[in-house]
């Protein structure tokens, strides 16, 4: 097939011009892109608004894809728990006793901790959640990893607000939009969150590797202690993220760290909480005010 | 060229044919619609943790490109580019800059190569998607470019193999598009 050869205008002066002009604006298109481009490469957070607009105008089909996503998943979990019923039924039945002597052990531990806290004159209150949403979508084309939620400015989401999930942390907001807001998932390469194992207080830094794990970076460089299977949970440094959320467990032990799988795989999560910055310092310093400003702080 | 068989008097491969005509609103409508959808389909219920999805609106531009030449203006790559960069999650200005170069560099193959067949076409298709996500890679702002290039491997991939997919999407889209709907007068 030959393609049709409107590129040669003929003997037609104005059609020779207009191809010559449609070059001329393909190429100052490409140079007003690298521009862009660049002004969009040393300050990230130009153009946020445009996509807060943008990321609006779509979260409507999103939100019904979301509801349509959970429907799905939960069809396929009844069908494939069906199969597996028996076995299945025998093992979380023993699970359960033993959840239930731990529950009683961890509710004694809270009472515990409760009392040690007021007897140091600690006020630590629960943090109350800003907004519930849904993710409503993710750049799932891009290796940048950011997700879209449902809820925006409107619902008093604000940059740097922790996102969890019922299994553990997802992320952070980075952009708000009036009723969605765009969420750096902790996959992406810019994500850098303070962890400490579980069990003891080994820290290290997990940062994303835009391939759906971590790579956990222990602080304290020498023998590592790292063992497969290792939870990791949020320290609290830096004062954005509560301490004690779930972040990761460990697959693999590198020389310096180990790689890490997510707890709250954002594939599998749908509805998550918005909590507010842990310290309100820190909220201060996220958005750029000096520190006398900080009665947005969390409610406590 | 079925477009142009009949099977009766008053009847074309699309239905009631005769003394009918295509809209041109439709004609126009449709491609720059389906790429604008299509850039819009990171709004789908799929919440990756890694890259795993081809970039849709850049491969739809490029097949509507290459299956139907001369439809798209060359600058075209500048609009639908920007419109890209509000949702892929890449710095804006990747899309205009991107977009448009792929455009300027199809058509100058076409004027160096000018028949061309389907595998042709694929080829090209193939190399312009598979340097658009290693650039992709590099300008996304980031850390550990190493660690992007790694994880676009499946990605890549998926995209040189979805071209025939996309070209089959866009010639229903065409034979969509000039159904004789309006009444000529």
């Amino acid at each position: 097939m030959v393609p049709p050869s409107n590129r040669r205008g003929g003997y037609s002066r104005r059609a020779q011009y207009s191809v010559f002009t449609g070059y001329m604006l393909a190429a100052i298109g490409a140079l007003v892109g690298a521009i862009l481009l660049v002004v969009s490469l040393i300050h990230p957070a130009a153009f946020s608004g445009l996509r807060g607009v943008a990321s609006d105008l779509g979260a409507p089909v999103g939100k019904a894809g979301a509801a349509g996503r959970a429907g799905t998943q939960k069809t396929i979990n009844t069908v494939s728990g069906f199969i597996r019923m028996g076995t299945q039924n025998a093992k979380l039945r023993e699970e359960n006793e033993i959840a239930r002597v731990r529950l009683a052990e961890a509710k004694a531990v809270a009472q515990e901790n409760k009392r040690l806290k007021a007897l140091l004159g600690l006020d630590d209150g629960d943090l109350k959640p800003v907004a519930r949403a849904r993710l409503i979508g993710s750049t799932a084309s891009s290796t940048r990893r950011f997700a879209y939620l449902s809820a925006g400015s409107s619902d008093g989401v604000k940059p740097g607000m922790p996102v969890r999930s019922a299994r553990g942390l997802v992320g952070r907001v980075l952009e708000t939009g009036a009723d969605s807001a765009r969420v750096l998932l902790l996959t992406d390469t810019e994500s850098l969150v303070p962890v400490r194992r579980a069990k003891d207080n080994v820290v290290a830094f997990a940062e994303g590797r835009a391939d759906g794990t971590l790579r956990l970076r222990l602080v304290n460089l020498g023998i590592n202690p790292l063992r497969k299977g290792d939870v990791f949970v949020t320290s609290g440094a830096g004062g954005l993220f509560q301490p004690g959320t779930a972040v990761a467990v460990v697959t693999s032990v590198t020389r310096d760290g180990a790689i890490a799988n997510l707890l709250s795989d954002p594939t599998s999560t749908d509805f998550v909480v918005v909590e507010p910055i842990w310290q309100p310092e820190a909220q201060a310093l996220v958005s750029g005010k000096p520190l006398v400003s900080t009665q947005d702080g969390p409610a406590r | 060229m079925t477009r142009f068989e009949t099977t009766g008097p008053r009847r074309s491969a699309f239905g009631q044919g005769i003394s009918r005509s295509p809209s041109p609103v439709v004609a126009t409508v449709v491609p720059h619609a389906s790429i604008l959808v299509a850039s819009m389909l990171v709004l789908l219920p799929i919440i990756a943790s890694a890259p795993v999805m081809p970039p849709v609106g850049f491969m739809m531009m490029l097949a509507w490109r290459l299956v139907r030449p001369g439809l798209l203006p060359v600058w075209a790559g500048a609009l639908l580019g920007a419109f890209d960069d509000l949702f892929s999650g890449q710095p804006f200005g990747f899309g205009i800059m991107t977009w448009s170069m792929s455009m300027l560099i199809v058509e100058g193959i076409e004027a160096r190569f000018p028949w061309r067949g389907f595998f042709q076409d694929w080829l090209v298709s193939g190399v312009i998607v598979a340097s658009y996500l290693i650039v992709a890679a590099f300008l996304a702002g980031g850390q550990h470019i190493g660690a992007h290039l790694v994880a676009i491997v499946p990605q890549l991939l998926l995209s040189v193999l979805m071209f025939p997919i996309f070209s089959l999407m866009v010639s229903a889209l065409d034979r969509f598009r000039l159904r004789p709907i309006r009444a000529t007068s």
